[in-house]
């Protein structure tokens, strides 16, 4: 039952086929059957775990029907959980114990859903294969010898290798949509502002926006349901009417206008990728849609403005870490620089250092018009693409990575990982939503296809990856954890 | 040669919101340390900014007093650096976009003139904590109370040509912070701090001079002492053939001199970008007509008040006005002893004299308003005189009786019964010949002489008109 979706279990919980404490029990043995081997939890809740889902068993018979009710997931180690070590793969923050929930959780912990525990990523959400993260790299499980992508790489993998039916992560620059890609599942960014960041460690503010990883378009409403909609603590989260996503789920396809963005399917993409994304295509053309090619003329662009944004806003918010207040402090320092020094050098990865620099260069005084400004000028010009392509069309669809996963250590050019994210990062330049669904395996290794839409378009996206998944069933496929099943 | 100085000043209000600038935690001054810091004054991961809409409408009160441009749309910043009692490693404040530009506010010189001084742009920024590097054993301690208590950052244009103007235009920024209720503006407190640009050049020149800035005075003798001894350092500097450098100093009251903390070239950069955490403030026209519709009467218009309703002198009126306190204590005085100016008198006279004495605020004065108004109409109405009432007033300060009351037990009623006058005057007349001779010879100015006489022995209670007039028509006949 453990590889079901989330919706699925919800019906067989209120039907009383399952409780909440046995469903979570599976996940927990599950999880320590193999979470050695993947390496996709930080840190496992289990009695807590079993507490919440008794809770939730409890709401249940006395009647609460909440969807979400007694369904265990994770949450990524980005997410503060009072209580609860919160590292966000980091050696600086090893010894942190958040006294707050972020909102997320505070959300989903009210919707009734059990948190087995917290998921491992790259450090601060610094990279695109997991490999940057303090407690180790996590393992793909359609391959183990390959990268589940990241930096959300923790909460894919543990989806794809049914350790948990659904969990949380942030996208910065691709952080869902590419290890759901790599790892064959289903992962979601909401429009910048629709989910608070209250509570969720701040990596890039202007572009840092958490959503769903999960086993189907249906679930990721599900989930959005719960986590999306203003939030007074958190300013930049927007007071828009939050519609039920799963409302909109059946809405005929017929007419859909489809974008397929030329520069999107040039130099770079894998011609097994690019097969499998056309042969989903397809899909669509049967449900009605038309397809049409279109222009983002700036894309190119996009990696170079969002190296520069994203290190200049992680050097500002990366500063908090200085060994004074919580997390790592250095040994014996002998003075207060020292302290920093030493704390700061120790405490951060190479990855995460790299960009502390690279942002706090492109902040420099006689640097700033020459890379800030500049890059938030690209940032306007890559937003208007957009906004020019959805006056044409109601969806942009390509690949969400330009391959499927690659082996461990394969990419140790950060300018190569960086190019990683080449679909995925105007998307977050622009702040519009955009979803990763499987949409076909090469190799052996799953596709991921990128669905994106308008400014706070959920319902249109979610809805459009939901009738591909009633056509397929690429959602369903499984990898088969090499043997290693008792 | 013929210096002139030329002063900026950087004042610091901090402004007297409920809570902090972007959280909830309370912002009292002398809590116990670290007791009034929550999850985000300690920057905590994961926490965020939420702006105190009550320290923008406070900027916006500030801005409009002294007539300045209102940003429509202002932009917070950051500027990053690292020390310990910055919790987040970057201070949030206004670089380009403050919420007040320019504006102006007039300040009266030694010779009665007035005088404007531009102010340049006023911007909201977050305060710091404290370190504190005693009882630590090598160690230091931080206190995280002020960090994030909003400050309003007022910067002057380099127009004040004095250090007695500067503490001119400071004394006025700080009555008019204290007319608008925006701040305590308590020097001593840390609730205002300056810092103090100074520069100098030959008489004539219109170029500036390379300028210092001493940072962090505490007071308003200690901000002229500073550029005294500051614009001494530059000329001795100066004539002796050297440069002044730029860079930022220090003010050593025990010293009487100011001495160097670092020079900008070693200073950090301040890298400041955007506030990603926070949107763009964006206010409307009602916004701030809302706010000026509620502006109290500010010094100046209060001093012209005075001077128009109560026929008050520019200089009574000034002093009256200096602090909204004070204005409101004369204009009590006045209301109830039915006589201004009679009230302004005995404000500005006795009462200052008092308070001076004590080094007292017209606040902590052991005379209440309403007392000080029954006594001046106790003077009005004829029931005492002059002369009896300040005796009456030091009566006053340790007995806390009503003041008829205190006028009917002690027996200071003037004497008016004509009667008992004549019998005084009579008295005088028997009693001096050689004067009431002198008089009838046409010495007139030995009358006051005889008045003084019957007063005496009246224990000063009789009217003194009374008693002129009599001893006048008595000696005529």
């Amino acid at each position: 039952m453990i590889e079901q979706t989330a919706a699925e279990l919800s019906a067989a919980l209120s039907r009383g086929e399952v409780s909440s404490v046995e469903l979570t029990q599976a996940y927990l043995d599950r999880i320590g059957k193999y979470n050695e081997a993947l390496n996709a939890f930080i840190t496992v809740c289990e009695e807590s775990a079993l507490a919440q889902a008794r809770q939730a068993d409890d709401r249940r018979a006395r009647g609460d029907a909440s969807p979400l009710l007694g369904v265990p997931l994770a949450h990524k180690d980005i997410f503060c959980t009072e209580g609860v070590l919160t590292t966000c793969g980091s050696k600086i923050l090893n010894n942190f114990i958040s006294p707050y929930d972020a909102t997320v959780v505070e959300r989903f912990n009210g919707s009734g859903a059990v948190m087995l525990g917290k998921t491992n990523m790259d450090e601060f959400a610094m990279g695109s294969s997991n490999e940057t993260s303090f407690f180790g790299p996590v393992r793909n499980p359609w391959d183990r010898e390959r990268v589940p992508g990241g930096s959300s790489g923790g909460s894919a993998a543990a989806v794809a290798a049914d350790l948990c039916a659904m969990a949380t992560g942030t996208d910065t620059g691709g952080s869902i949509r590419q290890p759901a890609a790599f790892c064959g599942i289903t992962g979601f960014k909401p429009s910048y502002g629709r989910v608070s960041r209250w509570g969720m460690i701040a990596f890039a503010s202007s572009l840092d926006q958490a959503g769903p990883l999960c086993k189907s378009a249906e679930d990721a409403a599900l989930m959005s349901n719960v986590m999306a909609g203003l939030d007074p603590k958190d300013s930049t989260s927007i007071d828009l009417p939050v519609p039920d996503y799963t409302a909109s789920l059946g809405d005929s396809l017929e007419g859909l206008k489809i974008g397929l963005p030329r520069q999107h399917f040039a130099e770079g993409l894998s011609a097994g990728v690019e097969q499998g994304i056309r042969d989903a295509l397809a899909e669509f053309e049967k449900l009605g849609a038309t397809i049409k090619e279109i222009d983002l003329p700036n894309n190119h662009l996009s990696v170079s403005a969002y190296y520069v944004v994203a290190p200049a806003e992680a050097s500002a918010n990366l500063s908090r870490f200085d060994g004074v207040r919580y997390g790592y402090r250095c040994e014996d320092p002998v003075d207060l620089e020292d302290m920093y020094k030493r704390t700061r050098s120790e405490g951060f990865g190479e990855e995460v250092k790299r960009r502390i620099l690279v942002g706090t260069y492109a902040l420099s005084a006689g640097y700033y018009d020459a890379y800030y400004r500049k890059a938030q000028k690209i940032r306007r010009l890559i937003k208007q693409d957009f906004v020019e392509a959805f006056s044409e069309v109601d969806v942009v669809i390509g690949p969400t990575s330009p391959h499927t996963a690659f082996t461990l250590g394969a990419k140790s050019d950060p300018v190569t990982m960086y190019l990683e994210d080449i679909y995925t990062i105007a998307v977050n330049l622009a702040g519009l939503p955009g979803i990763s669904i499987p949409a076909g395996l090469v190799g052996g290794l799953p596709i991921g296809m990128h669905i994106v839409g308008s400014d706070f378009a959920e319902a249109k996206v979610l809805n459009v990856a939901h009738q591909f998944q009633q056509q397929t069933d690429w959602h369903r496929r499984k990898p088969a954890l090499n043997g290693e099943e008792a | 040669m013929e210096w002139e100085t030329v002063i900026g000043l950087e004042v610091h209000v901090s402004l007297s919101t409920r809570s902090k600038l972007f959280s909830g935690t309370a912002s009292e001054f002398g809590a116990a340390a670290n007791t009034q810091a929550n999850i985000f004054d300690l920057a905590l991961p994961g926490t965020l900014p939420v702006l105190n809409k009550e320290a923008l409408r406070m900027a916006v009160r500030f801005g409009l007093a002294i007539g300045a441009e209102i940003s429509k749309r202002s932009v917070f910043d950051r500027k990053n650096y690292f020390y310990p009692d910055l919790p987040k490693g970057y201070q949030v404040t206004q670089l380009d976009f403050p919420t007040v530009g320019k504006g102006a506010l007039s300040i009266t010189l030694g010779d009665g003139s007035e005088k404007v001084i531009g102010v340049t742009r006023a911007h909201i920024e977050e305060n710091a904590g404290k370190s504190l590097h005693e009882e630590f054993h090598g160690m230091s301690g931080i206190d995280l109370n002020r960090a994030g208590e909003p400050l309003l950052e007022i910067v002057s244009e380099p127009e004040i040509r004095s250090a007695e103007e500067a503490v001119a235009y400071l004394k006025k920024l700080h009555s008019i912070v204290r007319y608008l209720d925006i701040s305590d503006a308590i020097m001593a407190q840390g609730s205002m701090r300056c810092d103090v640009n100074v520069s100098i050049r030959p008489k004539g020149e219109t170029e500036l001079g390379t300028r210092t800035e001493i940072k962090n005075i505490n007071s308003f003798r200690f901000v002229e002492k500073a550029i005294h001894s500051e614009v001494l350092r530059q000329q001795e500097v100066i004539e002796d053939g050297g440069k002044i450098t730029q860079e930022t100093r220090r003010y050593d009251a025990n010293k009487d001199i100011t001495t160097a903390m670092r020079s900008k070239e070693v200073e950090n950069d301040y890298r400041y970008f955007p506030e990603p955490d926070l949107l763009p403030v964006e206010i409307d026209d009602s916004f701030i007509e809302a706010i000026r519709a509620e502006l109290p009467e500010l010094p100046d218009q209060k001093q012209a008040r005075f001077i128009a309703e109560y026929g008050l002198s520019s200089y009574d009126a000034g002093v009256l006005t200096s602090s909204r306190e004070m204005a409101d204590f004369f204009e009590t005085v006045a209301r109830v002893g039915n006589d201004a100016k009679l009230a302004a008198n005995w404000v500005t006279g006795d009462l200052q004299a008092l308070l001076n004495k004590n080094n007292w605020e017209i606040t902590q004065s052991p005379i209440q308003a309403e007392r000080l108004g029954t006594l001046v109409a106790r003077i009005v109405d004829k029931t005492v005189s002059g002369k009896i009432a300040k005796s009456l007033f030091e009566t006053m300060l340790d007995d806390p009786a009503a003041v008829n009351d205190i006028i009917e037990r002690e027996g200071l009623k003037q004497v008016t019964d004509s009667g008992a006058i004549e019998k005084l005057v009579d008295e005088v007349i028997a009693n001096s010949p050689d004067q009431v001779q002198q008089f009838r010879d046409g010495k007139e100015q030995v009358l006051g002489y005889l008045v003084g006489q019957a007063m005496k022995l009246s224990q000063g209670k009789a009217n003194p008109g009374q008693v002129n007039q009599l001893l006048r028509d008595k000696l005529k006949t």
